[in-house]
């Protein structure tokens, strides 16, 4: 089967230039139905059926579903897309369709095909937020394929332990091909005792970075970069610290979306033809536990409420932050509070889900997960943002020993938090940048960051429970997260801008799951910087 | 009972430090000895508790007021050491409001403190309370952390503040609320200083990179606005004599300093320091000197000369932390330096225990040009120290003198910096590299049986009269190719040849050989001398330098076909770069510069796999066997000679020793291009005997040499075929080329050759208005040019550029 799909090329489809498209694209055809379709391995054309559905370019796949038919018409049974657009949670008549994007989506779906090859899901879903989008691909390109200190199926490996960490089959399914592309050791996928033992030795410091990274000390610094062999060099360890953040945040990112699998990877397709069964694989191997939609749905006058009541929440903190006065003491304990309440925040289905073998094996020790502050009597001190923040400290350490990526962190840091349309709901021109806010601090609370400019009251006032099992789930346990809880919070949100569909002239803010977009890619960035700030604080303290 | 000294009960010494202003002047510039008469101490320092994020001082220049997270204090400042005042943290339980970013210290009352508070509340002190607790008032209006606090040095009752959430206020001590509000309009103020000679401006500096220039009577809207810095300006402090000064300190590294008399903000010093800058503070009586000190990783205090940007004139490394706060002593005393650190230390250095780095600098520099120049400069003290003897013997040119006069307003310690520069010339014939030159660019290294590269390189070799060299290209052959592939006629030629060697071949040992190689080399280089023009054009004339050789060294390649038309074909733009014509049919093309756009990634070629291998059925004579017994070097000699050789068989690798011996042996001698050359052609037959490390070694010295020569295509090529994973990723790094779009000269965000804000074709030809697919050559200051041929031709009538958008194109 190797053999024959050697016969298959795929470069050229890629090409910006239609002429280069249009001869590639020939000579595919060719070859796949040449010899009466033996070329034709389940592969090869299962990556037609993603040209077919996912490719911005419009001849590509008109021609691969052209391609497609013709090998059905050879008798051979085609595949055909299961699951439901790029992600489970977002209803896929609400996700933007590869044909049907604006001139912008149209640039950055082209920009991701030509350096990735593919259009894949998370593209599809964030595309809701484009701008973010930009920035988060650009990051992404030079992470992975730009100038960098360590090699490139190094870097493959590092996001595929570090989206283990997760058992998040999608993004180690992804960085599988990727790794084996660039020329990676096939053997090495077996588990992470058979890379290299440099590559081991990062393994502890993936644990903790995924699930306690407040308990990284510069002796774990130490032990990385003055081992005898194998030792790590700063500007190694800098990079790979980036990239498992950056796996990390985006292992949340795809469960918190409910990303399905791609449709040319395992789960992604099926060769049945669709009346055998609704049966989904794809959610059993993702830990996914049955979609239920059996949340009731709140009458639509009560969910305008909802986003009233917090409206009026926001602007009585507004108004009356002048006058009241907290005192001091109060103040700390509010955040001491909020930080041991984020503990007690927990999702009621607290199963312990067997991570599929075929994930499991690039990680050990399953059972360190994240574990809330001070559970066990352990006293860790307070991280003050103010003593080691982002702007000040983060950033001119990353961008000494990895030069560049302190500024691309910084603009998607920034994107993510200032981005905002002055909507809620159907209310525009409002300020939300104090729900921002809440939403941020909120989860460098729940690591233990603390700012001191912050009035932890407000947490509890504008995010009420159900959104704060959410945020919980999708930050520290995102392997756990479901569609009832994606579904439960800001319901208002959706609800009532569905009414509102053809009334908006905006497209992109009529989409209902715009704002639910928006709030994964600030627990996105909020989880990646924290990350961050305690690796890169233990290399600081390492250094000085 | 408060341990704050009262107000106007110092002792009258120290007040009397501006009274005899005019007098420590004159002693200042007479020498740093006699400076310290008004102020006295030593470097000192003594332990906090806690982290310091800034320090002030009082005016009387006798205490010094330490904040930070957990620490609020006023320490004397004494003759040996320093003594903890006044503990301004007081009460049971730790408040926020003590928690400091900033303080500062009036400097017309010395009761009055302000600080900044992290939680965003500002708070005043006043030590003239009776109280423990000498909080004053506290302001909590701002909604982030205050950054930065600031007095009105002539102002007893207005502060201003600048904090993260944007805005800044100025108070007024006698009300409760603040008088007026200022919006940056952007997230956060990072520092704010009233301008110390006008009433009513004062600077403020942003995250995003900008200074504001603001009235304070006018809250409205800034006076002046500009961009200082890429990111944050953490920093900015007004010069204390010069009116329009203003020095910034940013995330960016830099310190700048503006002049702001002009109507657009001037910048005339930057210091590009090793990181990102927290604080700039002037040296008071010093008109060019500034001391700053850094936010992360580097824990030194310098004091910059900004004209002399490249090196601080002072330092001091005392500090094993980050340093938060520095802050001159004494308004108008230059030597004595406060500074608190994060390593919970506060320090009073004295300048004259600072250590001044351009005592340890070497102020020489040395370097060899390509022909074997030598040029050095020194320090004209270090050079006319010697005068007796004559260290300019071989000097051709003259000894160019740089010298700069002495500055007689410059007041101490200035360090001469003139100096010397001397140019040592080689003779020419001795100096000359041309045989280097030719045999680079005719050298076959792959893309040919192993047997008709040897015979090739040996003919080259021959050719610029390297007999010793072409014989062992020819024993190469011998040694690793069967009988098969070389007919006897041509091993008989090559024999025939090599006799008239062989009387020099058989008599060296190994001491002779340096100066047999000097001979040789001495005798192409009279030769090639005519050559050394063409070399010394750039790149882009190479092509044509490359066309005269092909011509002079008879090669096959017509040469009207290297200067063919540029236009006709992608791949032309290859073959042109290849010196040899049987490379470009090989695997060996370049990659297209359009098109990968991801890292190439390919496992190592090993060159020579096409190749027939023929290691396993070697031909050696058997009283080879027998030779080897001697010296590696007569064995050679032997196998040259001897006819029997291919009678008898032997394992190839069987040599590799010698082989192995032979390559150092060339490589010891400097000629690391024969070293190189061999390694590349036998490939993995003789890879495994030489060790990874001298290998790289080899190839890194022999790719600089290349490019020294500026033979770009053919180092590209060593690269290219070179078997060490460091050497081969050498062309896979920095592969981005940044162009701008002709119309609309902005930069191409976008792969291919559309420019996507003017969707137009970005490489037209600005002479023929064709596209232009091959070689693209572009004047870097206009964005406009052509194809190769047409803007050469076109530079020769006219320097303007073609497009006729005025520009003078710079081609280099």
């Amino acid at each position: 089967m190797e053999e024959r799909e050697g016969d298959v090329r795929w470069d050229g489809l890629c090409s910006r230039d239609a002429a280069a498209r249009a001869a590639a694209l020939e000579h595919l055809g060719q070859a796949v139905l040449r010899r009466g379709g033996a070329a034709a391995a389940p592969r090869v054309l299962a990556r037609l059926l993603l040209l077919a559905k996912r490719c911005p370019f419009r001849d590509v796949r008109e021609k691969s579903e052209a391609i497609l038919s013709g090998v059905q018409e050879l008798g051979i049974r085609i595949p055909r897309p299961l699951g439901h657009g790029p992600s489970r949670f977002i209803p896929e008549k609400e996700t933007i369709q590869v044909g049907n994007e604006d001139a912008m989506m149209h640039t950055l779906f082209a920009e991701s095909f030509a350096t990735l090859g593919r259009l894949d899901n998370v593209t599809l879903v964030m595309v809701f937020h484009p701008q973010y989008l930009e920035s988060f691909l650009k990051t992404q390109h030079y992470l992975l394929q730009m100038d960098g200190p360590l090699p490139l199926h190094y870097r493959h490996y590092i996001g595929i332990m570090a989206a283990a960490r997760h058992q998040c089959s999608y993004l180690v399914n992804l960085h599988v091909n990727d790794f084996l592309h660039v020329g990676g050791d096939p053997k090495w996928l077996n588990g992470l005792e058979n890379a290299p033992q440099k590559l081991q030795n990062l393994g502890e410091l993936n644990k903790m970075l995924a699930h306690r990274p407040w308990l990284i000390t510069k002796e774990h610094i130490e032990q990385l970069l003055k081992t005898e062999e194998n030792s790590w060099s700063l500007a190694e360890l800098i990079h790979a610290v980036v990239l498992l953040t950056h796996y990390h945040s985006l292992a949340s990112f795809t469960f918190g979306c409910g990303i399905s699998p791609e449709i040319d990877c395992e789960g992604g397709h099926t060769f049945r033809p669709p009346s055998v069964s609704n049966y989904c694989i794809c959610d059993m191997t993702n830990g996914y536990h049955g979609v239920d939609d059996i949340h009731a749905s709140p009458t639509t006058t009560e969910s305008v409420c909802e986003v009233e009541a917090l409206m009026e929440k926001m602007k009585q903190l507004q108004e009356c932050r002048d006058e009241e006065e907290a005192s001091q003491e109060e103040m700390a304990t509010r955040f001491e509070r909020e930080k041991r309440e984020s503990m007690f925040v927990c999702s009621s289905e607290d199963e312990e889900s067997a991570p599929t073998r075929d994930v499991s094996r690039h990680f050990e020790d399953t059972s360190y997960g994240y574990k809330d502050f001070s559970r066990h009597g352990m006293h860790v001190p307070t991280f003050r943002a103010q003593d080691y923040s982002w702007e000040d400290h983060g950033y001119s350490l990353v961008n000494r020993l990895y030069p560049d990526v302190g500024q691309l962190l910084d603009e998607k840091f920034h994107i993510a938090y200032n981005l905002t349309y002055n909507t809620m709901a159907m209310h525009k021109d409002v300020d939300t940048s104090m729900l921002r806010r809440a939403i941020w601090n909120y989860i460098h609370c729940m690591f233990g960051i603390r700012y001191d400019d912050y009035d932890y009251g407000e947490i509890n006032q504008l995010l009420d429970r159900s959104f704060k099992v959410y945020i919980k789930t999708v930050v520290c346990t995102p392997e756990k997260t479901t569609k009832r809880m994606y579904d439960s919070f800001w319901r208002q949100f959706e609800h009532s801008e569905k009414g509102q569909t053809t009334l908006s002239p905006l497209p992109l803010l009529t989409t209902p799951s715009a704002p639910q977009v928006h709030v994964n890619l600030l627990l996105v960035e909020a989880r990646m910087q924290a990350e961050l700030l305690y690796a890169l604080r233990a290399i600081t303290r390492y250094m000085t | 009972m408060p341990p704050a000294v009262p107000p106007g009960s110092e002792p009258a010494s120290r007040r009397g430090v501006p009274a005899s202003r005019p007098a420590m002047e004159k002693m200042s510039r007479s020498g740093a000895a006699l400076g310290g008469a008004a102020l006295s101490g030593r470097t000192m320092f003594c332990h906090l508790d806690a982290p310091a994020n800034a320090i002030s001082v009082c005016r009387d220049a006798a205490q010094v007021v330490v904040a930070g997270r957990n620490i609020f204090k006023i320490y004397g400042i004494e003759e040996e050491q320093f003594v903890e005042k006044l503990n301004l943290r007081v009460g049971r339980k730790p408040s926020l409001n003590f928690s400091c970013a900033d303080v500062v210290w009036h400097q017309m009352d010395e009761n009055l403190l302000a600080t900044a508070a992290t939680n965003g509340v500002v708070v005043t002190w006043n030590l003239g309370k009776p109280s423990r607790n000498k909080q004053d008032q506290l302001f909590t209006e701002h909604k982030r952390t205050v950054n930065k606090v600031c007095f009105h040095p002539t102002e007893v009752y207005m502060l201003l503040s600048g904090s993260q959430d944007g805005y800044m206020k100025c108070f007024d001590l006698r009300k409760k609320d603040s008088v007026s509000t200022f919006s940056g309009q952007s997230e956060s103020v990072r520092d704010v200083q009233f301008s110390i000679r006008d009433y009513f401006t004062f600077a403020a500096t942003f995250e995003n990179g900008n200074v504001q220039l603001w009235d304070i009577r006018r809250p409205d809207r800034y006076e002046r606005m500009f961009t200082a810095h890429n990111g944050p300006v953490f920093c900015c402090d007004w010069h204390p004599e010069d009116r329009g000064w203003l020095a910034t300190g940013g995330r960016d590294k830099m310190v700048k300093v503006w002049d702001m008399n002009t109507t657009r903000a001037k910048e005339i010093y930057c210091v590009q320091t090793i990181a990102s800058v927290a604080r700039v503070k002037w040296r008071p009586e010093c008109k060019h000197h500034i001391a700053t000190c850094s936010m992360m990783v580097d824990h030194n205090i310098y004091v910059w000369d900004v004209r002399r940007p490249f090196i601080p004139s002072a330092m001091f490394e005392e500090h094993k932390d980050v340093t938060t706060g520095i802050v001159w002593r004494h308004l108008h005393d230059p030597y004595f330096l406060l500074s608190g650190s994060k390593d919970s230390t506060l320090y009073q250095h004295i300048f004259k225990d600072a250590s001044q780095p351009i005592d340890r600098a070497n102020p020489e520099g040395l370097c060899y040009s390509l022909y074997g120049d030598l040029a050095f400069a020194a320090k004209e003290s270090l050079i006319s120290s010697d005068s007796n003897r004559k260290p300019y013997i071989g000097d051709r040119r003259h000894p160019i003198f740089f010298k700069r006069k002495l500055d007689p307003t410059e007041q101490f310690e200035y360090i001469s910096s003139s100096s010397a520069l001397s140019v040592f010339e080689t003779d020419v014939e001795s100096g000359s590299m041309d045989w280097f030159v030719h045999t680079a660019k005719q050298y076959a290294l792959a893309g040919r049986p192993l047997a008709e590269l040897c015979d090739h390189n040996a003919k080259v070799a021959k050719g610029l009269d390297r007999n010793q060299v072409a014989q062992t290209w020819t024993m190469l052959r011998i040694i690793y190719s069967s009988l098969g592939t070389v007919s006897s006629a041509n091993l008989n030629h090559s024999m025939g040849k090599g006799s008239a060697a062989l009387p020099l071949m058989n008599s060296f040992n190994l001491k002779d050989i340096p100066s047999g190689l000097g001979s040789e080399s001495r005798l192409d280089r009279s030769k090639g001398e005519s050559r050394t023009e063409n070399i010394l054009l750039d790149s882009s004339s190479t092509l044509i330098n490359n066309e005269d050789n092909e011509e002079t060294e008879g090669s096959d390649v017509p040469a009207d076909y290297l200067l063919g038309d540029v236009e006709a074909d992608e791949d032309d733009l290859y073959m042109m770069d290849h010196e040899n014509p049987h490379a470009e049919e090989q695997e060996y093309s370049l990659p297209q510069e359009a098109f990968p756009l991801r890292h190439e990634i390919v496992d190592n070629p090993s060159a020579l796999d096409h190749l027939q291998d023929k290691a396993d059925s070697p031909h050696v004579s058997g009283n080879e066997a027998e030779t080897v017994s001697l010296t590696p070097v007569e064995s050679f000699s032997l196998i040259s000679i001897s006819h029997s050789l291919y009678e008898n068989r032997l394992p190839s690798d069987f040599f590799n020793p010698i082989v192995r011996d032979t390559l150092l042996f060339y490589a010891e001698q400097g000629d690391v291009q024969t070293a190189v050359s061999v390694l590349i052609v036998l490939g993995d037959r003789i890879r495994k005997e030489i060790d990874e490390q001298t290998q790289e070694h080899w190839y890194t010295s022999y790719i600089d040499l290349l490019q020294r020569f500026q033979l770009w295509n053919i180092s590209n090529e060593v690269i290219k075929l070179s078997t060490c994973r460091a050497i081969n990723c050498l062309n896979q790094a920095s592969t981005t080329l940044h162009i701008n779009c002709s119309n609309c000269k902005r930069p191409m965000s976008n792969r291919g050759w559309i420019c996507d804000r003017c969707r137009q074709c970005a490489s037209m030809c600005a002479v023929c208005h064709h596209v232009v697919k091959g070689l693209f050559v572009w004047c870097q200051g206009c964005s406009h040019g052509g194809h190769l041929q047409h803007i050469m031709k076109w530079l020769e009538t006219s320097s303007h550029c073609p497009a006729g958008c005025g520009h003078l194109c710079e081609y280099t």
